[in-house]
This record gives structure tokens, sequence and C-alpha cells, in this order.
């Protein structure tokens, strides 16, 4: 005999179905009246932010290259000088004026979601290399069982990109840039396709 | 809330044979939106373990409460009056305190107040379907609403959603951010739904059913159902394995 281990088993995961917006994003489903604003909507950043203004554009394609328009995503990234704003960060204090977590529903007509932001600065990897600057993304709709976790790592950030301690280990170099977000002024392009030949790589968090 | 330190250890890998995969035929509309490569293994970095907490700023008076959170002055939904209480806990059993739960449901009759919404079932003016809160130091929690119905929808011809509360869970990590359904103790419609039969574990789809809890009614008002939310555990112990501190 041994010592028992007790665990729990984490409770399994549903689909977040296409009312989600009821539940989350009630005024941009036209519920209004019982939460003055949606959480994580409008822009993510104040007068007071620091950091270079971007706006994050895409789309999510299905295996056919259909647009969802019933998604949600969030996403979550460090401020302008690599903090997160969270009590588990413990290397310094991220910018009070830089939430660093939204979420939007994709346009009800065309799908595609949009995020005003700044561009984050290098967060360090578990043995202290610095990993390129990087926006954390989790996609849930109808259809998807389990919510999808990707990254996006920005186009203007070749050199940091190369020695990226995640992007350098992807064994299949052709499905790297499926993780870049295009940068073109103000604004970086992240389309994610969740299958077929430009499937976007998933993480295992 | 507790006055501990934060924890900022990784989380437990995730078990993917527990949760449901993400193709799975019998839900027809996960074919064409499920990754069919293998998801790349990201041991948890700051990225991963960190996430947003939210204050209790944000929460209005009535929004644990969808009986009356979109009725009109002096009126109330129509149903079987609920209460929904439980804890989010993490694998370790330990209660995660600051946890926003948002949750939504159809009304009583099986109908969502959604434009995209096609069943005949009647909207019930005083019913907007939705709500949020925040646990407490120990992890507790609690709503009241009205018993959802089951409803028919668009799969196969002949199928249809056991009542169910759609729940949305943050926990203190962006790696523990989860989306579920909370089911009824006693419905038969559970075991032959297609997005319930999406979990392979029969274990994990019981993990998911409320309890009918008789002691914690609120007598000639509501019966009690009790749902524990479970999300990733983190590990008690950590060493970085890197060769120089920073």
């Amino acid at each position: 005999m041994v010592q028992p281990l007790t665990y729990f088993k984490e409770s399994a995961s549903q689909t977040a179905g296409p009312y989600v917006h009821i539940g989350c994003t009630p005024n941009f489903s036209g519920i209004t009246g019982v939460y003055d604003k949606d959480l994580g909507s409008g822009s993510m950043v104040n007068d007071q932010t620091r950091g270079e203004r971007i706006t994050i554009r895409g789309f999510i394609y299905d295996g056919v290259g259909t647009a969802l328009k019933d998604a949600m995503i969030e996403i979550w990234q460090a401020d302008a000088d690599g903090y997160y704003n969270s009590p588990s960060e413990t290397r310094g204090k991220a910018d009070p004026n830089f939430f660093g977590w939204a979420r939007q529903p994709g346009d009800m007509n065309t799908g595609e979601f949009a995020f005003e932001t700044i561009k984050p600065g290098k967060v360090p990897f578990r043995d202290g290399r610095p990993m390129a600057p990087h926006v954390n993304l989790w996609v849930v709709a109808r259809g998807i069982n389990l919510g999808l976790n990707t990254r996006m790592y920005f186009s203007d950030e070749e050199e940091a990109n190369a020695v990226d301690p995640i992007l350098s280990r992807i064994e299949h170099r052709v499905r790297v840039p499926t993780l870049i977000g295009k940068r073109e002024g103000d604004t970086v392009t992240f389309n994610i396709h969740l299958q077929g030949e430009n499937e976007t790589i998933f993480f295992d968090i | 809330m507790k006055n501990t330190p934060p924890e900022t250890t990784p989380f437990f890998a995730r078990d993917r044979e527990w949760h449901p995969p993400a193709f799975t035929p019998g839900y027809k509309t996960s074919i064409l939106r499920s990754p069919q490569r293998a998801l790349i293994s990201l041991e948890g970095t700051k990225s991963e373990i960190t996430g947003p907490v939210f204050g209790h700023n944000i929460l209005g008076e009535f929004d644990n409460d969808l009986i009356v959170n979109y009725a009109k002055p002096g009126e109330m939904a129509l149903g079987e009056r609920i209460l929904v209480y439980g804890r989010v806990l993490d694998e370790r059993g330990v209660g995660i305190p600051g946890a926003l739960v948002e949750f939504w449901q159809a009304n009583a009759g099986g109908r969502y107040r959604h434009k995209k919404e096609t069943y005949l079932a009647p909207l019930d003016p005083n019913f907007g379907g939705f709500g949020r809160t925040i646990t407490d130091e120990n992890g507790g929690y609690v709503f009241k609403t009205i018993k959802p119905g089951p409803y028919p929808w668009p799969n196969g011809v002949n199928d249809w959603r056991p009542a169910h509360i759609h729940f949305s869970v943050f926990g203190h990590g962006f790696a523990q951010r989860l989306i579920t359904q909370m089911y009824f103790e006693g419905d038969p419609m559970i075991w032959i739904c297609p997005i319930v039969k999406t979990i392979p574990d029969e274990n994990a789809i019981k993990g998911l059913i409320a309890a009918l809890d008789m002691q914690n009614t609120i007598p000639h008002d509501m019966r009690a159902y009790k749902f524990d939310i479970i999300l990733r555990g983190r590990r008690s112990t950590f060493f970085e394995n890197r060769k120089e501190g920073n």
C-alpha cells in the first residue's frame, strides 16, 4: 500500500454553443439593460497606456473556408514592457492602464473580429530566454468542443521570432507562418484556420 | 479575500482523453470546425500561468438573480424556481477565490433570447437568460434562476438538448479558462444528447450533472442544485529548470 493521491478531474469541456454571446456579450447580442457594457469590449487602451497602438483584425475560417460568424475570441497579452497584469506576475508591476485581457465576438454579418490594443513587450521563457512579442488567443464557438489556444506573433519581429523558444522548435517549418500576424502600419492581420491546408497551429498549454 | 500570496506555479497537464475530442461526427458542426493536426505541447510560461482577475466592482446588484435581472419592476421570470450553488475548485481540491463565473440558458420553455433562435416556444418577457458572479474566499458561488426547458435543435432530425445551463469560468491563469454545461440530476435526455456524447468518459459526464440538494432548498420558495466546477490544478512544488536566475 502507498498513500493515496487524491486529485479531482477537471470538469469536462462542452461547446460554447450558438448562444455564447447571450452569456458573455449580451449587449452585442441585443439584450441591453442588464450589464452596463459587455465585459472585455471596447478599446484596451486609454490615454495613459504605454506602448505602440495597434489593431488586430482577422477572421476564423472553417475547413471549407467559410468564416465563422458565431465565434468568440479572447486575448491575453503582456504590457509594453512584457509584464502581465495578473496577481501571478512576480517579476514586476504591469502598466496599471493596461488590463491585458479582452474579448470580442466576430461581426454578425462578416465574422471579422478586431482588438484595439498595444504591441506587447517580450516575456521570458521558462529558462530565461526572451520569447518574441506575442498575444495569446482563446477561441470558442459552436462546434468547438474544447476552447482552442493559439498565439499570434508579429511579422515585424523577424529577428526575435527566429530565436523564439516556441517558434524555433516547431518541426514543420511550413506551418510557422500560421502563427505570424501580418503587420501593415497600425493594423496586424491574423486569420485563424480551424482546419485544412493552412490549419493554424494550436497549442496544448 | 484571504491574505495569501498568489500562486505562480504551472498547471497540471490537461487530460485530453477526458475532455471531448475536437472531431465528433455525431455533433455535426464539429466536423468542419475541428483541427486535425496534433496540438503542439507548450509547457506553462508566464503567458499561460498568468490570467486576468476581476473585481466585484464589475457586478450589478442582480447579476446573480436571473429571475429578476431582466424582469419588469415587480415581475418575475416564469418557471421552476431554483438556486444553483457550488464551489469552483482546482484539481487539488483547493477552492478558487475571486473566480468570475458567467452563465446563460434557455427559458422554462426551452427558448433562448437570441435573434438566430427559431424554436417556436415563446420568449418570456421577464427572462433574459444570463447572469454572473464572482466566487467568495472559499470558491463558493450561488445564483437564482428558473430551470431551463429542453429543446430541439438541428443536428439529427429529432435531436433534443437536455435541460442545461452554460458556464464560462475564469480561474487565475489563462490556461484554466473553461466553458462547460451543467445538466440536471435525473434527466433522461442527458444520455441521448449528441453534445453530451462528445465526452468519451461516463464519469466525466457525471461530473457535469448537478445534484438535487434538498438540504439547501429555500422552503416554500426554491429547490437547490449543487454544481461544483473543477479547474486545472497547479503544481504545489516547483523549481525552475533554468540555468541562471532572473
